[in-house]
């Protein structure tokens, strides 16, 4: 079959500070691969995000467990088309426990990057935003150009959880970054700092 | 009537252990075994169920839950557990804390011969990764296990399985 690599003329290493300005007002997860990358340089590795280097299918469902653990938080995954689709059946588990604080971000750059390039269903004819709807996501958005970001940073703040953005990025590298890959200490280092988020009442 | 009046009886003796050590979240692929418990977690005001569309994604939403200081438990059929190994990755690298459920299919009086190649394979690809697994047999056993179970898990911070047996749960007829 033909490759169709998404028609996007967005850089993956702009998405994210573009979506979210306040960065520091969310619990952030990524899947592994390119999505750690790019959350991990955006934040400069912040307390409040967790990255996954393996576990390839468990971001969104991490991010579920933290969403419905702590109902006062606002719970963000960053992952990537691969992880997302290996366990694309955590959608309908996000969709069914209907999360008020959960919004899934999937940039998406049509290939495996971390493995060569070789291209992912994207490519070619799945659309990840009517698997998000028709898993029964409260709320669903694409985008593929950088002047749709601004409105996608809207749809973040604004519309009906559980939310799902699909940002379909241009082929390309993700942000360098060398990021602890201990993720014992990252878990507690996240555990510790959440404790003292919610003693200070941080919101 | 005696085996769904007997399983009702373990069913609330495990409920009460869990919620007494603050587990909230029961992540769950549905199985007979397992639908008790489920239902009194869902109604139970303290607890709730969240249902999963595969057994790996339970054991990233109760490391999840951890990351904020919350309990979760994830409750499967024997089949189940071979669905969840590279998940359990979480559990090795990371510490965290893991209580899993696993309602036996394919062992003892098992009529369904799809049941037995993964019945067999329980234990061994669970202690492959890591995995404590805590049997239990009979009736008198079972307080005690699950104990054992939840202290492992969230006292210890380890990996546990509480594998309930067919002996112990009585084979399912067709």
């Amino acid at each position: 079959m033909a490759i169709n690599l998404p028609d996007s003329t967005i850089d993956r290493r702009a998405v994210l500070p573009e979506l979210f300005p306040d960065p520091e007002n969310y619990l952030l997860l990524s899947g592994l691969a390119g999505a750690a990358k790019d959350t991990a340089a955006w934040t400069r590795e912040a307390e409040n995000l967790l990255t996954l280097g393996g576990a390839m299918g468990g971001a969104v469902s991490m991010g579920l467990g933290m969403a419905l653990a702590a109902p006062g938080q606002q719970v963000a995954v960053i992952t990537g088309d691969g992880e997302l689709l290996m366990n694309i059946g955590a959608l309908a588990t996000v969709a069914s426990a209907a999360p008020d604080n959960l919004t899934i971000v999937c940039i998406d750059n049509g290939q495996h990057g971390e493995t060569g390039g070789q291209p992912g269903h994207t490519s070619r004819r799945t659309d990840l935003a009517k698997m998000a709807e028709g898993a029964g996501f409260a709320s669903v958005m694409t985008v593929s150009a950088p002047g749709d970001l601004a409105a996608a940073s809207r749809f973040i703040a604004e519309s009906v959880a559980p939310r799902f953005l699909w940002a379909r990025v241009m082929p390309g590298p993700p942000s360098a970054y060398k990021r602890n890959w201990d993720l014992a200490e990252c878990r507690l280092r996240f555990r510790n700092s959440f404790s003292d988020r919610r003693t200070d009442g941080h919101r | 009537m005696n085996a769904v009046r007997s399983r009702e009886d373990w069913s609330w003796r495990v409920f009460d252990k869990l919620v007494a050590a603050e587990v909230t979240l029961f992540s769950y692929v549905p199985d007979y075994g397992n639908a008790d418990i489920i239902d009194m977690a869902a109604a139970d005001n303290r607890t709730r169920t969240v249902l999963l569309s595969s057994e790996q994604e339970g054991v990233a939403l109760c490391a999840g839950a951890d990351l904020v200081g919350g309990r979760g438990v994830l409750l499967m059929q024997s089949s189940g557990v071979g669905n969840v190994p590279n998940m359990l990755s979480l559990v090795q690298g990371g510490r965290f804390p893991m209580l899993m459920i696993v309602t036996m299919r394919g062992d003892y009086g098992e009529q369904n011969p799809w049941q037995y190649p993964m019945g067999r394979a329980v234990q061994p690809v669970l202690e492959a990764m890591g995995i404590l697994c805590i049997r239990v047999e009979r009736d008198d056993e079972l307080d005690q296990a699950t104990d054992a179970a939840i202290s492992a898990a969230f006292s210890a911070g380890q990996g546990v399985a509480l594998i309930l047996s067919q002996k112990f749960l009585g084979a399912k007829a067709f």
